[in-house]
């Protein structure tokens, strides 16, 4: 194995965390049992389609749907008059940030469609074939407005206007005419003109990136039953089920009690699955039906209306000292928001330059509305592109004043109790770490060959907290089944199995870890943030001490001692004497009845202290000036885990952010025709990364423990993606000369660049 | 619209459905004949999600029509595991933790097997170009390719000296 760990804790004294067993859920899902969104079928179900714009921007006069629900065996029809409007609300940018009125409306247009693919009106039928019927028979009266999708034309005074009531936040006065930004949001620490003033060495430039898809290999899907008594039954995937047994029923003007979530396996999410689009449609349709109705997306309809992230321009300088030591941050970064508010600008202005520690910075966002899909959570998000600019301009520095790039990130990085960029001092953090990891890796010594070229990058996330929930039952064999309320995305179950057998002393396949639907255990937040092992993995821990308090006291009250004279030791109560038996988790368990009933806890948390995460990567490349096509030849990252769980799962979340970097770097782009329609909308023209486009992907779990939690997790999920755009580029600068600064770098722009620089 | 019946072996069964003239094989082994292992990604051929072995070669079941499956020998993720467990892909699968969310993993299974089957000792470029039909979004592929490898040398080693 070329995988290695490092640790900086000389001794971690576990005896489950750390180790790598095979998932518990693994068996289902290598054996095709596992139960998927589009999984499940009832009797009498009905199929239901979903009619979608084939306008990016225009305005319904009117939608006749008689005739499509005279058809043969269509069951029910809803259009947007069927679910209440909601009134305009919410706050914050996070992952879990919506406004009730703009969800209302993305899920159903009402007077405008503002994409193409926005979801219209919807038919349940006894097959797919009458449904897509009656789709067809569906007549519709479009008024087509002018559309606009790029950001910079988008704020132009003369652009075509999406909402006619939406005035820009954050900016004084405030505008009296509304526009298509949303909102400025603004850094403003130190004095960068003095910044500017102290610099040797300027350098700046402009960066555009394209809209980009989640590409979960699961369709979003869901099947809604609403019963006799008026409540709803819903099976779906989704990255969180009480954000759909929330989302569902507020769209419909229900109380959230009335809808059960019961979560099917997730096929894939990266923040895509954060929100809802077909739930509250299926539901009501099942309603007016009486009858459980099934909406599958199709792959087209996947990219055309859900997902993306924001395609964005920014504009950077950067100032540095002729030693290499940083003085100032300006520029502005402005995001394709899609056709509601909200991209994840005011979290790429605060990514940017994260790792490092600069005294002046002003850097300013806006969040601009575009005739697309409203963007959604991708991977971190906000952060990639803001960072692909900011780490490409400090390769160019650190060449420009002779350095290494790994000893000017060294030179520059953020400390414990420094001033992060974006406002909060830093706690104990890894990045510093991560930068040696890769300064020492074999890699970063491998000699390259012509057309070659090495780029490295290094990469912030926050990590989030928030709510979770837990409950841990001992069963009468002395195992115990832990419940919570994530979504297994990418091996969670795993990772609670470990710590709950770590608590518990128990071996860890004694531990049955469940993902709960909405009525089984308490309320818990998405899983996104990279949030989970962290947060519900707190929760977990508190739920497992609570047991092991509770074991004790069984222990004590059998041997009719104080509880103080009972110890925990490795799964069994031992009196501190020495002179009685031990008894096991097994044997207090067989006696539960006599000493109190059944053993079981339950804990729940609004988890802090999420320990930041940091990623440094080094990428080798090979240009072929012949074709423009850049091969990835090597990859190597190292990332702060601060205490790896299972470390094949945290290396999984490490190549698999790496992989959709390199996607996104030189591949991936939503194309738009001059009619505002995505024209490729399937796997084989939006290109993700295949098997033979990619090297193994090298890892190093760096593990500085975060304070925050009893082990020193850090959330690992997101960080990976942050650098792999300003790895490639860089790469390809050092093989070619270039300094390439829209994205994606396929063979065509490459190709341009070589021939634009005389090649 | 009248159905066709089809007769066809099914994971080593003898197997017999009715389906739609123009449905495609992943909609009727999905929804008739109920082999949910079978997963859709995309039902353009672009994902793999839906691969089966079908008389002994690799195809997207979403592109072939389940008519065209009459007289057919069909094998799915459901059929890899015998009465001796798990296939050896299966175990190096779990082992090298080459899944995470799984939906593309009854796919890279099926194409796996269907590598092995006529290639028992692939070079790691070889594995790369046999899967690249499949996509991953999870995994960067590393863990999946070695678990292919690491099931190819365990195959070799348990089989009989030639």
């Amino acid at each position: 194995m070329t995988v290695t760990a490092t640790t900086t804790d000389p001794q971690p004294g576990y005896k489950w965390v750390g180790t790598r067993p095979v998932r518990h859920d693994g068996l289902d899902k290598v054996t095709g049992r596992a139960r998927y969104g589009a999984d499940l079928n009832l009797p009498g179900m009905l199929i239901g389609a979903v009619l979608r714009s084939p306008h990016a921007h225009a305005r319904i006069l009117s939608i006749d749907t008689s005739a499509a629900e005279a058809m043969e065996g269509v069951r029910a029809v809803v259009t947007g008059a069927d679910f209440p409007m909601l009134e305009s609300g919410g706050e914050g940018s996070g992952e879990e940030y919506y406004d009730p009125l703009d969800l209302c409306r993305n899920v159903m247009a009402r007077d405008k469609v503002l994409y193409e693919g926005h979801a219209l009106a919807a038919v349940a039928a006894t097959s797919r074939r009458e449904a897509l019927a009656a789709l067809a028979a569906i007549e519709v009266d479009y008024e087509v407005l002018p559309h606009v999708l790029d950001v910079s034309e988008a704020m132009a005074p003369d652009a075509p206007i999406l909402h006619e009531d939406l005035i820009t936040e954050g900016v004084e006065p405030v505008p009296t005419t509304p526009s298509n930004v949303a909102s400025r949001y603004v850094i403003d620490r130190g004095d960068i003109e003095k910044g500017f003033a102290e610099a040797d060495v300027i350098v700046e430039r402009e960066f555009v990136t394209q809209p980009v898809h989640q590409g979960y290999i699961e369709p979003h899907a869901v099947v809604a039953d609403v019963g006799e008594d008026g409540k709803a039954t819903v099976f779906c995937s989704s990255q969180g089920h009480f954000m759909v047994r929330a989302h569902t029923a507020e769209l419909l003007g229900w109380e959230p009690s009335r809808v059960k979530v019961i979560p099917a396996e997730i096929g894939g999410g990266f923040g895509g699955k954060t929100t809802v689009y077909v739930e509250p449609v299926a539901t009501r349709l099942s309603q007016k039906a009486g009858r459980p109705v099934k909406i599958v997306m199709t792959r087209d309809e996947v990219f055309r209306a859900t997902g993306p992230t924001s395609g964005c321009k920014i504009r950077l300088k950067v100032g540095a000292t002729r030693d290499g030591r940083l003085t100032a941050v300006s520029g502005s970064m402005a995001y394709q928001a899609g056709a509601f508010k909200g991209s994840p600008v005011s979290l790429g202005c605060m990514c940017a330059f994260a790792p490092y520690t600069i005294e002046n910075v002003f850097l300013e966002g806006f969040d601009v509305v575009v005739n697309m899909p409203k963007v959604t959570a991708y991977r971190a998000p906000g952060a990639p592109m803001a960072s692909f600019a900011s780490e490409t301009l400090l390769d160019e520095i650190a060449e420009r004043v002779g350095m290494d790039p790994l000893e000017f990130r060294l030179h520059n990085a953020a400390e414990e109790g420094v001033r992060s960029v974006y406002g909060p001092i830093h706690k104990r953090i890894g990045f510093r770490e991560t930068v040696e990891a890769v300064r020492d890796h074999p890699h970063y010594s491998i000699e390259l060959g012509p057309n070659q070229g090495r780029g490295v990058a290094s990469g912030f996330w926050f990590n989030f907290g928030g709510s979770s929930s837990a409950t841990v039952h001992i069963n009468e064999d002395g195992t115990a089944s832990v419940l919570t309320g994530s979504p297994d995305i990418g091996g969670s179950r795993a990772s609670m199995a470990l710590m709950a057998a770590e608590e518990l002393g128990i071996d860890v396949y004694d531990v049955t870890p469940i993902v709960s639907d909405t009525e089984s255990v308490g309320y818990t937040d998405v899983t996104g943030g990279s949030r989970v092992t962290h947060a519900t993995g707190l929760a977990v821990i508190d739920a497992c001490r609570k047991v092991v308090a509770d074991l004790r006291a069984r222990a004590a009250m059998v041997w009719d001692v104080d509880v103080d004279e009972v110890e925990w030791v490795d799964g069994r109560a031992q009196h501190v004497s020495g002179d009685r038996a031990p008894m096991t988790t097994r044997d207090l368990a067989a006696d539960a009845a006599g000493t109190g009933g059944p053993i079981t806890a339950s804990a729940a948390v609004n988890a802090r202290g999420a320990g930041a995460a940091f990623s440094t990567q080094v990428c080798d490349v090979e240009v072929d000036p012949e074709t423009g096509y850049v091969k990835i030849l090597r990859y190597t990252t190292a990332q702060d885990a601060g205490r790896a769980i299972h470390p094949s799962y945290v290396e999984g979340q490490m190549q698999g952010g790496v992989a959709q970097g390199i996607g996104w770097a030189l591949n991936e782009e939503y194309i738009f025709d001059a009619d505002g329609t995505m024209e490729n909308p399937g796997f084989l023209d939006y290109r993700m990364p295949v098997a033979s486009d990619l090297p193994m992907i090298d890892t190093v779990i760096v593990e500085v423990p975060n304070p925050g939690h009893p082990y020193g997790v850090r959330g690992v999920g997101e960080v990976g993606i942050v650098p792999p755009m300003a790895a490639v580029a860089n790469a390809i600068h050092d093989a070619t000369g270039l300094r390439l600064s829209e994205l994606p770098m396929s063979p065509v722009k490459v190709l341009e660049a070589i021939g634009a620089n005389g090649g | 619209m009248s159905r066709k019946h089809v007769t066809c072996t099914i994971n080593g069964d003898p197997a017999e459905f009715l389906c739609e003239e123009d449905q495609s094989l992943l909609d009727a082994l999905r929804d008739v004949v109920g082999l949910m292992g079978v997963k859709e990604g995309c039902a353009t051929g672009d994902c793999g999600a839906c691969s089966v072995i079908l008389d002994g070669r690799l195809n997207c079941s979403c592109l072939v029509l389940a008519p065209e499956a009459e007289g057919a020998t069909i094998v799915t993720v459901e059929g890899m595991a015998g009465p001796d467990g798990l296939h050896p892909l299966q175990e190096t699968f779990l082992e090298g933790a080459a899944l995470q969310c799984g939906i593309c993993t009854p796919g890279f299974l099926v194409a796996g097997k269907a590598l092995l089957d006529r290639n028992p000792d692939p070079t790691e470029e070889e594995v790369r170009y046999a899967v690249a039909g499949n996509l991953c979004r999870c995994t960067g592929y590393d863990k999946i390719v070695r678990s292919i490898l690491d099931a190819a040398a365990r195959m070799g080693e348990a089989a009989p000296a030639s």
